[in-house]
């Protein structure tokens, strides 16, 4: 009797953290998203797909596109580079730089656009030169881009860093010995070794570049079909009572742009689940 | 070739990990380097692989000072303790990549390449195996691995560092009359470092025995004929 009461209260507790699980991810994750497709069709797939017909509704989808395409790659460079410091190297404030690292995680989105904006701006530090210079940053796509890159830093060098440093440098101490120049060891060995957990990162970065809306709110100045991306777009149109179910759609497409990172993600661990194990030295 | 290793000094910080050795290795030799952890003969190792920087002294190659060459001039033929193979890469990849990242006036054709590993596979019982990877191999056959890729660059001295360290004793046995019987056919210079003095004794010419960082006299084992 005894044994099979304690055998039975950890099932019971597991089905209960189960439960919980479940009820929270129904509640805060898939219901939310259930409501903006159901609002986002809920006046027919025509009307769905006629709210992206709209012309700055389809300039806020290509600036979000274009953001991300040059975001993401200048934070891959940068993420690799930090890692690759911070992993291979020992040096003096290492720490410090791992703490900056993380810095755009800490600190408030609508901060990291200010910043730009005190910099920048018209009243900014660097106003008036540019002014002279007739460079504008902010209200444009360079501050919109900027304000990306800042909140969306960390992602690529943090999934890169525990992943370098846990495979260390002899493969690539090895490759020198055998002859090969810094730049192929690099290409060869080094980022072959990282390119899931780096394509990872890049997909991660991708996401949230393509979703911030805190930091491109305050650099942006929400000009129609000219500065505001998708998220910003969203808010735009969910604040216009004749254009609520358009905001939904959009926001279905900012979803589904999620959904499709998750499955790309899922789809190359498992067509790649073996080298994946391979590179974790697991037979 | 001749290894000649003049007041050597290598220092980490406050820490004088080499303090001032004097080697002499004679080509075709098979050196052990014994001593406890800590005296210094893996950074002596690695730092006639060019892998360590030098405070100090001088490292000679035959007639060619050494000592500020980088790693990839010194072409040595370096066997890490835990092999340190290419985990994405087939056996023979990993065999081929020193003759595979050659400048383009000194590379072999592709055919060519692929012949040469095969060969040294064979050379190291491994015949067979060049599509495996890493993973799928065996401790004694990663370590036959990682020395057939650093044969394959014709080194001009053969590093090893604690070559049987990870292998049970059984397997380390095999491989300890074997590498001397391949020493013996391909006739590099080797150097190797232990901590286990019968190792060191049963396959090396001579041993030379370093503590704290100096080359030991007093401690020097009777040399093998």
């Amino acid at each position: 009797m005894s044994s099979r009461r304690a055998l039975s209260e950890p099932r019971a507790i597991r089905w209960l953290l189960i439960a919980i699980t479940l009820a929270f991810l129904i509640v805060f994750l898939l219901l939310p998203l259930l409501i903006v497709f159901t609002q986002a069709l809920s006046h027919g797939l025509g009307t769905f797909l006629r709210s992206f017909g709209d012309a700055d509704t389809l300039a806020a989808i290509k600036l979000t596109l274009i953001t991300a395409a040059i975001a993401v790659p200048l934070n891959s460079i940068f993420g690799i580079a930090a890692a690759w410091a911070i992993a291979k190297f020992d040096f003096r404030g290492k720490n410090l730089l791992i703490t900056l690292i993380d810095l755009p995680f800490s600190v408030s989105p609508v901060i990291a656009g200010m910043v730009f904006v005190l910099l920048f701006g018209r009243q900014g530090w660097l106003g008036p030169w540019m002014a002279a210079h007739d460079i504008k940053i902010i209200f444009a796509l360079p501050g919109i881009v900027l304000a990306t890159v800042f909140v969306t830093f960390p992602f690529v060098a943090r999934e890169l860093i525990p992943l370098m440093q846990a495979q260390g440098t002899e493969e690539e101490q090895a490759a020198l010995t055998l002859g090969a120049s810094g730049f192929r060891t690099f290409w060869h060995i080094t980022l072959p070794n990282i390119r899931w957990g780096l394509l990872y990162g890049v997909l991660l970065c991708n996401a949230r570049a393509m979703g911030e809306f805190g930091a491109v709110s305050v650099v942006s100045g929400h000009i129609r079909g000219l500065t505001n991306t998708m998220p910003l777009q969203v808010e735009l149109l969910y604040n216009d009572p004749g254009a609520y179910s358009a905001a939904f759609a959009v926001a279905s497409l900012l979803a589904l742009l999620g959904f499709v990172t998750l499955a790309l993600k899922n789809f190359l661990e498992w067509r790649h689940g073996d080298e994946l194990a391979a590179l974790r030295g697991r037979t | 070739m001749d290894i000649s290793i003049r007041q050597l000094g290598v220092r980490y910080g406050d820490v004088n990990a080499l303090r001032g050795v004097d080697l002499e290795i004679p080509s075709g030799e098979l050196l052990a380097l014994l001593g406890p952890s800590g005296s210094g003969k893996t950074t002596l190792l690695r730092a006639i692989a060019g892998l360590e920087p030098v405070d100090s002294g001088q490292i000679v190659f035959g007639k060619q000072d050494a000592t500020r060459l980088s790693v990839q001039e010194r072409r040595v033929g370096f066997v890490f303790q835990h092999y340190a193979l290419f985990k994405h890469m087939s056996v023979l990849d990993n065999v081929t990549f020193g003759l595979r990242m050659r400048g383009r006036d000194t590379r072999p054709p592709n055919d060519e390449i692929g012949r040469r590993g095969r060969e040294l596979l064979e050379l190291v019982q491994l015949g067979g195996l060049e599509d495996r990877y890493p993973n799928q191999l065996s401790g004694g056959q990663r370590q036959r691995v990682a020395l057939a890729r650093a044969l394959a660059i014709e080194p001009s001295v053969l590093l090893l560092d604690e070559p049987f360290g990870a292998l049970d004793a059984k397997v380390r046995r095999e491989l300890r009359v074997w590498l001397r019987q391949l020493h013996d056919d391909t006739g590099y210079t080797t150097i190797f470092v232990t901590h286990d003095e019968s190792e060191a004794t049963e396959l090396a010419d001579r041993v030379v025995t370093l503590d704290a960082g100096k080359i030991n006299t007093q401690a020097q084992p009777a040399a093998l004929a």
